[in-house]
């Protein structure tokens, strides 16, 4: 009975969550009802007694992810409210009303037509019956580590390239950053008067300001 | 209801009790405050001199990479955990096993790092 | 060791929900005493260290100071800029403070763990339980998430305050709580290697367990201890970053900031940012003497029995690690930006993996009956692989910068 009650509250916070999610005009909006959406899902999984997912689920989903969206989102200096009436890419709502639909169709009919409920999965038999006596951080680790092994090793090189990628990506703008950082500081610096010579054709207000434009600009074209 | 998710019903009120007290805390405020707006009060604060420019300004690209490593070594925490838990179980596969893991994510750290990206110029 | 489950959840519910209610109660009302506490305490010690004389008028010592300055602040009008996101700026100081309320529910404050029966369960009219609010299975996992939700505090105040300074300021804050947040989680998983749960009254119970003795001294079975102190210093730098308290508060530095991500908040929002802040010391400073000192667990002196015992043992470490937060505001300078990011990526993350590496290979040894001579062949060919390693990297760094200035220098004649 509880267990149902428990059920109801999370799976209309998961619901919200996510009509939140697509109806919100502002993508930080978007983020948060996103974060309310994984809690509602950790709730779930907590009545199924999976301990360690829905805490998984919290940190790093809710944690980790939605804050990289979060900075994405910030990085992109979004304004106020997206503009909803242009579309990018022609046809493309369109096609999202079909695959929308078929992905709804396919759900109902496998959660109500299958027979062995929604995963398909043969009924618990004594030996492959979840609650043997560990505890689901065990079964989990039994699983992940003996198993899934290399899946596991896999998992490691796919976070170290997606870094690898990350930093490529940065270093293509940062490098004419640098080099324009670093030469009057580090090479004419220490010879003041002849560069402060150089200087004195364009206006200090002026060229301050020009050469901010020109790094932002150069920012934006390779990102 | 299963005995565990008791515990969690106990967080949980806990919770509504943090809540509720944000909420007791606003709402005293809301009865007690003046409320004298002007225009000049709710401009954002630029130290004193009328704001200029955008407000939401763009964040550094930088920023981006430590988030992107975060969730890296967070995702190393979340698999950390389980075995640490029990590597008795595991014997020195596991340990072999995690170190490559360990490695693994400390060559994309190491390459951020040789890259210059960690460096806060 | 099986999860030790609270007996008070085993058994009818009615009855238990009273009791359980009595701890919600308890604890929050002592959550929110020693918040207006270490806010004095905070104030008083600071000017004590400065030779001033600090807070003296609000009631005896200046006690009630807190008190006075929070009715203050109720009287304040509150004032939301015409550029915030209201429903960001509004819901940010609840994401702040309910975090760190919430992190308290998991800290062991009491129980007796002394003795061959001592296992921390005592009788509240007649339900047997544990003296904390809950202990979910995986506890100290809770704490994590908490804090890894409290930076969702702080990014949506200074983004939704539409301003500039408070923007600037949650960028800054919510990268540094990102990058510690990783070492504190590398410094726990040392921990749980010791302990082999993640429950909060597990790792209690595991440290009350008798140490091995020298002569007539018996080492406590702390944490601290058992993991080589780098664990700790680690989770003690991580924590200290994570809660933005000098000497990492640049969040807040008053020199370039403002006021950080807060700049735009007044009145009572303001105290509830201001009140999470100190809320968030002391959960801190509760997880870590639950993590490395054993909770309250104290060593087994010639004191009488009783469950006060461990209540008295937690608060004297509690206050050991409140009055260590407000001497690290008082003697250290802040950190540069740049500093701050070196210290948490390039020190403490490899540290932290390096000997928690160490730490489960001698954990395994163990399990697996190593020779004396196999362990310390381990130990020492892992120390010389991560020293070979550290040098090939310095190296590889040097032979990279080098090399850039003399590009430099050639490009430039």
């Amino acid at each position: 009975m509880s267990e149902e009650i428990v059920f109801i509250i999370s799976a209309v916070i998961v619901l919200v969550g996510a009509l939140g999610v697509v109806l919100s005009r502002n993508p930080v909006h978007s983020a948060l009802f996103l974060i309310q959406t994984l809690m509602g899902v950790a709730l779930l999984f907590l009545i199924e007694d999976a301990h360690f997912l829905a805490a998984v689920q919290v940190v790093v989903y809710a944690g980790a992810i939605v804050i990289l969206f979060l900075f994405v989102i910030m990085l992109l200096g979004v304004d106020k409210a997206e503009e909803l009436g242009i579309d990018p890419i022609g046809g493309q709502r369109e096609l999202a009303l079909v695959v929308g639909a078929s992905i709804a169709a396919l759900t109902i009919v496998t959660v109500g037509w299958s027979v062995d409920g929604a995963t398909g999965s043969a009924p618990a038999s004594a030996e492959n019956a979840l609650d043997n006596g560990l505890t689901d951080i065990e079964r989990i680790g039994r699983v992940l580590f003996t198993d899934y092994a290399f899946g596991f090793e896999i998992t490691a090189a796919l976070l170290t390239i997606a870094v690898i990628g990350a930093v490529v990506l940065t270093r293509s703008i940062r490098r004419e950053d640098v080099l324009a950082d670093l030469e009057p500081a580090s090479l004419e610096l220490p010879s003041l008067a002849p560069a402060g010579a150089n200087d004195e054709d364009t206006p200090h207000d002026g060229d301050s300001g020009n050469s901010g434009a020109e790094v932002s600009s150069e920012g934006n074209r390779e990102s | 209801m299963s005995d565990y998710l008791r515990s969690y019903l106990t967080v949980g009120i806990f919770g509504l009790v943090g809540v509720a007290l944000v909420g007791v805390f606003l709402g005293l405020g809301r009865i007690l405050r003046p409320d004298h707006p002007n225009l000049a009060k709710n401009e954002a604060y630029e130290s004193g001199v009328e704001p200029t420019g955008d407000m939401w300004s763009q964040a550094n690209i930088r920023y981006y990479v430590f988030a992107l490593l975060f969730v890296m070594f967070d995702v190393e925490a979340v698999f950390i955990f389980p075995w640490a838990a029990r590597l008795e179980a595991y014997e020195v596969f596991g340990l072999i096993e995690m170190a490559i893991f360990i490695f693994i994510l400390l060559l994309g750290l190491i390459y951020a790092w040789r890259k210059g990206v960690l460096k806060w110029v | 060791m099986i999860l030790g489950l609270d007996p008070l959840y085993v058994g009818d519910f009615m009855g238990d929900l009273l009791v359980t209610l009595l701890k919600v109660v308890v604890a929050f009302v002592f959550l929110l005493i020693s918040v207006m506490l270490m806010v004095w305490f905070e104030r008083k010690l600071i000017s004590d260290m400065q030779n001033r004389i600090g807070p003296s008028i609000a009631g005896p010592w200046g006690i009630l100071q807190t008190l006075a300055d929070g009715i203050k602040l109720f009287f304040k009008e509150d004032l939301v800029p015409d550029n915030a996101d209201r429903f960001a700026f509004k819901l940010a100081p609840y994401l702040s403070l309910v975090p760190a309320f919430l992190v308290f529910a998991v800290v062991p404050l009491g129980g007796d763990f002394n003795g061959d029966d001592g296992d921390g369960v005592v009788t509240m009219f007649g339900h047997d339980t544990f003296l904390q609010v809950a202990d979910p299975p995986m506890g100290i996992l809770f704490f994590l998430a908490m804090s890894s939700i409290a930076i969702y505090g702080v990014m949506l105040a200074g983004w939704g305050s539409g301003s500039k300074y408070p923007l600037l300021g949650s960028v800054r804050a919510s990268a540094q709580m990102v990058s510690y947040e990783a070492a504190l989680g590398l410094a726990i998983a040392a921990v749980v290697l010791q302990t082999g749960s993640l429950s909060t009254h597990d790792m209690v119970l595991d440290q009350a367990a008798p140490g091995f003795s020298l002569g007539a001294f018996g080492i406590p079975n702390w944490n601290i201890i058992v993991t080589g102190f780098v664990p700790f210093v680690v989770f003690l730098i991580a924590g200290t970053a994570e809660l933005n308290r000098p000497p990492f508060d640049l969040v807040e530095a008053e020199q370039e900031l403002v006021g950080g991500f807060h700049t735009e908040y007044s009145s009572i929002r303001f105290a509830l940012f201001f009140l999470a802040e100190f809320m968030n010391t002391i959960t801190m400073s509760a997880v870590i003497v639950t993590l490395f000192l054993g909770g309250p667990a104290g060593p087994a002196l010639f004191l009488p029995e009783g469950w006060w015992i461990g209540t008295v043992w937690f608060f004297l470490k509690l206050f050991i690690f409140l009055f260590m937060f407000v001497w690290f505001r008082a003697t250290l300078p802040r950190f540069r930006y740049d500093q701050l990011m070196d210290l948490g990526w390039k020190l403490l993350i490899p540290l932290s993996l390096a000997w928690f590496i160490m730490l489960a290979g001698l954990r395994v040894g163990d399990s697996e009956n190593w020779s004396t001579t196999k362990t310390y062949a381990f130990v020492l060919g892992f120390m010389a692989f991560c020293g070979l390693m550290a040098t090939l990297l310095t190296a590889a760094i040097n032979t990279a910068r080098s090399e850039r200035i003399k590009a430099m220098e050639d490009a430039n004649g």
